[in-house]
């Protein structure tokens, strides 16, 4: 278009035509983009999904191969297993007990960070020090603090006079024990999505409060919680989905005891199936499982649907 | 270097009637051609379609000579400005004008000049290596445009590329733009719905509304002959007034308020008469006064009003060139009508009148 | 109460020290909770074993235990084992995620909406109650003890299409207008706009999905046998539940070297995160 400057012979030609040569419909395209995905997912994701669903309805060997079809037996001896069911309740007792204590300190964590003071930052990135801390080096840290012999715990109590509790051995402390790891894993992540809503909160709703005289508090509980209970909400059932899925803490501080006091649900597939070798009852429990998750991600969605577009 | 249009229709898969139809247009190699219209009138949609962005349902698009209907974008040899300017943000000033040409593999000093050459042109050679988040609204729009003037295209698309500037700004770049398409002998298809735009920058209109084209034609005449009461409303400010009027003995009876003579054979009947607000001499305090001033502005050279008709209540803009002493609530007299138009019951323009004879007392006499 | 006049107006400048001095104070007990057990891993990995074994917390400051663990143990095998597990997961997520993202918004294909309602679906699957098919399918393909097995299968993922979606989402349909007119072909607006476009959402997901496989445990667990191809999480509670088992000191320096490289990632990542916040678009 700019006209004096040298016209562009056409060496776009050739080009031209080898790109008609090699041109790919939208269709087309469509595959090589998302050829590699579908096929990782169907791979990993719907053939085990669907396989699973298939050997709990059938009796497994050793090799879990899958000999007689029994048809909903697993889950009805499943379900009336004493066993199964106090893991079950554990796990409730587990799950609410880390998310309620997640989003609350979470909380309190984000309001204390989202003041104006001199060297705030320095408290914001260490507030969220903890999301860089994976789960065998969170449970080293907690295994020597709940330590008997050298553990703080242990120690203050010795200090305190008070009786020395074994934490991993006795089956109440053992998951309240688990309870504080995970919450304490959990809060860097959580404190940085609190952060974050409170951030977005407009000053101008602070300051209109404070001009009338309303004091900070009832400002937390009347300005700030309302603002952001969407955030509250989503945080809240991510942990909780989470928590469902607690497998390396229990691992590695407790392995299900003691007494099968914290043989939360994965713990329990993985024993089943990989220590006991029943593979159909892993089966079962893995269904059942995916099924009290899946509940809680329609929820979540039902609320990411509100803000995202589909 | 011609871009025509025979017949062209969009209808949407999904609906049963089309947002275009039959739009015929030729716009001339050099040519300043501005497609204005209110919004959703399809304006965006018939650009789209000569981008080769959008399918044509039917009729013919021939480029230089070459059926276009199915040619993909970037063989119909053209740039195009958009609306939100469609820059990159992570690449600077340059690169963002110079990214067009790289892809078409054009040699690297070649690029370097081009590219220098555009923001020359638009007087941001001192910003190339800025990110477009660090300009200001009117230099993101020069950098759109320094775009569209390095590729090498034939012609130039540009979807309402000042709609996003302030008032001032927008008049400064509608002068600039105009003087670089004359320096440069650009061919533009310019979309906008500012009439204001279309007047002050094109050399050849069309107006769209409704789906359909209204009119094709010079500034000029669409100002002096608009083809109906849509065309005649939607060019000049204030706008015009369209009054009802009845036609009998060589005269038309302006509701009832005032008589405006026209030497036209018309059958009698209902008519509908266009008034430019300019084109109206006015007598204040009259005797026979016709109108009453409901609100006045001032602008120096020019007094606004407007003013109610006695007789119909309709209301009435008019400008007058010199200062008047006139006020609120005062009443007027419709003396002298300079120039109108008479519209059919449809809308469509009978005829261009120009009374220069004084308007016969008031209707209330007559009557 | 009437209306309440600016504070450092109305309030005695004692008040307001006392005022700071409690926010600090708060602050400070928070952050100890939070650091604390870091504190006292990383402080006791500096102690011998022989003082922490007394339940004492004081002594003689060294590097000894780190070193016995670079000496003594496979942690260094373990990093780097985790480091190209992780890395190439991370690679593959970015490029098969985005490609199919990329796919879900600017490609038109039959049965679009079809299949991203059933990538959706995989993301109410937990992986957790997957592992048994799972590992038949690995142990059958002779992945087991092997990278491969640990990378594999989360090369792709649908959380990651669905985010890198929600991304590309947001770039203007002007852009790709712009692109058709200069005749930019999918792949090149693929890899020359949409990616650096969305770089932020693509550092977040990278940051992601590296700190998710950096982390995972049950899998590594369950299918690598070897120290060769163990990864750090694994490795550690290799270290810990064998004969170094009463090595306070050795085991907190061991977790003190296995957090670092998730700290240095999550760090960068919070940089770009905050970059990617003042970034803003180009309206």
């Amino acid at each position: 278009m700019l006209q004096r400057l040298p016209k562009q012979v056409d060496n776009s030609l050739p080009s031209l035509n080898l790109a008609a040569k090699y041109k790919l419909t939208d269709s087309g395209y469509a595959i090589v983009f998302l050829g590699p995905t579908l096929m990782l997912l169907v791979a990993f994701v719907f053939y085990p999904m669907l396989k699973t669903l298939y050997m709990s309805f059938f009796l497994t060997n050793d090799f879990g191969k899958t000999t007689a079809f029994v048809g909903l037996s697993n889950y009805v001896s499943l379900i009336t297993s004493s066993s199964y069911l106090s893991s079950l309740g554990a796990t409730l007792v587990f799950v609410l007990a880390v998310s309620i204590l997640t989003v609350v300190l979470g909380v309190a964590l984000a309001v204390t960070a989202n003041q104006e003071l001199k060297g705030i930052r320095l408290f914001r990135t260490l507030f969220s020090a903890t999301m860089g801390v994976s789960v065998s080096v969170a449970a080293i840290f907690w295994l020597f603090a709940f330590n008997p012999s050298v553990g703080v715990f242990a120690q203050l109590s010795q200090a305190l006079h008070l009786p020395v509790v074994n934490w991993l051995t006795d089956p109440k402390s053992a998951m309240v024990a688990i309870i504080i790891s995970t919450v304490w894993m959990n809060l860097g992540f959580t404190f940085l999505i609190i952060f974050g809503a409170l951030q977005s909160v407009p000053k101008s709703l602070y300051e209109a409060a404070d001009i009338v005289g309303i004091s900070k508090l009832t400002q937390l509980f009347k300005v700030t919680i309302p603002m952001i209970s969407g955030t509250l909400f989503f945080v809240m059932i991510v942990t909780l989905i989470e928590a469902f899925k607690s497998f390396g803490l229990i691992d590695m501080m407790t392995e299900g005891g003691p007494d099968n006091a914290t043989n939360l649900l994965v713990y329990r597939i993985y024993q089943d199936a990989f220590i006991n070798g029943n593979f159909a009852q892993g089966s079962t429990e893995s269904i059942l499982l995916t099924i009290i998750i899946a509940i809680f991600t329609l929820i979540q969605f039902k609320f990411l649907g509100k803000r995202v577009h589909y | 270097m011609a871009i025509e249009l025979h017949d062209v229709t969009k209808t949407y898969a999904d609906s049963d009637y089309p947002v275009l139809s039959d739009i015929n247009m030729t716009v001339n190699d050099g040519e300043f051609f501005v497609i204005v219209g209110p919004s959703g009138c399809g304006k965006s949609t018939l650009l789209r379609m000569i981008a080769g962005l959008i399918s044509i349902s039917s009729g013919k698009l021939i480029i230089n000579d070459q059926l276009a209907n199915e040619m993909p974008p970037k063989d119909r040899k053209l740039s195009m400005v958009f609306q939100s300017y469609a820059l990159y943000p992570f690449m600077s000033v340059f690169e963002n004008v110079a990214f067009g040409l790289k892809s078409r593999k054009i040699d690297k000093q070649e690029i370097n000049n081009r590219v220098k050459e555009a923001l020359s042109l638009v007087d941001l050679q001192t910003l190339a290596d800025r990110k477009p988040r660090s300009l200001s609204g009117g230099q993101r729009q020069r950098v759109a445009l320094a775009r569209a003037i390095a590729s090498d295209a034939s012609f130039c698309l540009m979807d309402e590329p000042l709609s996003n500037l302030d008032a001032q700004l927008r008049a400064k770049m509608r002068m600039e733009l105009k003087v670089l398409q004359r320096k440069l002998g650009l061919t533009v298809i310019y979309v906008t719905h500012d009439q204001v735009e279309a007047m002050t920058m094109a050399d050849c209109v069309l107006v769209l509304q409704n789906h359909k084209v209204q009119q094709l034609d010079t500034p000029l005449n669409i100002y002096q002959h608009p083809k109906n009461e849509f065309v005649a409303s939607f060019f000049g400010t204030p706008q015009i007034n369209l009054l009802g009027a009845d036609y009998g003995h060589h005269e038309l009876v302006v509701n009832g308020s005032f008589r405006v003579p026209i030497a036209y054979p018309l059958k009698s009947g209902q008519y509908t008469i266009g008034i430019r607000p300019n084109e109206v001499e006015v007598t204040v305090n009259d005797r026979n006064a016709n109108a009453r001033v409901t609100e006045v502005s001032y602008l120096g050279n020019e007094t606004v009003i407007l003013a109610d008709l006695l007789e119909s209540a309709d209301e009435l803009r008019l400008v007058l060139r010199n200062q008047i002493d006139v006020k609120n609530a005062d009443f007027i007299n419709v003396k002298t009508v300079n120039q109108f138009f008479v519209f059919d019951q449809n809308g469509g323009l009978i005829t261009t009148a120009g009374a220069k004879e004084e308007v016969t007392a008031d209707a209330a006499t007559i009557a | 109460m009437q209306l309440v006049t600016n504070d450092h107006v109305s309030k005695p400048s004692s008040a307001r020290r006392l005022k700071k001095i409690g926010q600090y104070a708060f602050l400070i007990v928070l952050m100890l909770i939070v650091v604390s057990p870091f504190l006292l891993g990383f402080w006791t990995s500096f102690l011998p074993t022989s003082q922490i074994s007394k339940g004492a917390l004081w002594g003689k400051l060294s590097l000894a235990n780190y070193w016995a663990a670079f000496t003594t143990t496979p942690i260094l095998r373990y990093l780097f084992n985790s480091i190209v597990i992780a890395s190439l997961t991370t690679v593959a997520q970015v490029v098969f995620c985005s490609m199919s993202a990329y796919a879900f918004v600017f490609l038109k294909f039959k049965g679009r909406k079809f299949l991203f309602y059933a990538f959706l679906a995989t993301m109410m699957l937990p992986f957790e109650a997957e592992v048994i098919p799972n590992f038949m399918t690995v142990k059958s393909m002779g992945l087991l003890n092997h990278f491969a097995v640990m990378v594999v299968p989360f090369m792709a993922t649908a959380f990651g299409t669905f985010m890198l979606r929600q991304s590309f989402l947001q770039i203007p349909k002007e852009l790709k207008e712009a692109a058709d007119i200069e005749g930019l072909n999918h792949w090149q607006f693929y890899y020359r706009i949409t990616l650096p476009y969305s770089r932020i959402s693509i550092v977040t997901l990278a940051a992601y999905s590296f700190l998710t496989s950096w982390n995972q445990y049950l899998w590594p667990m369950l299918t690598t046998f070897s120290d060769n191809f163990r990864p750090v999480q694994d490795g550690l509670r290799q270290l810990q539940s064998s004969e170094t088992f009463n090595n306070w000191g050795m085991i907190q320096a061991s977790a003190c070297i296995v957090v670092i490289p998730t700290l240095i990632v999550l760090f960068i990542g919070q940089h770009y995160f905050k970059a990617g916040l003042n970034e803003g678009s180009v309206k």
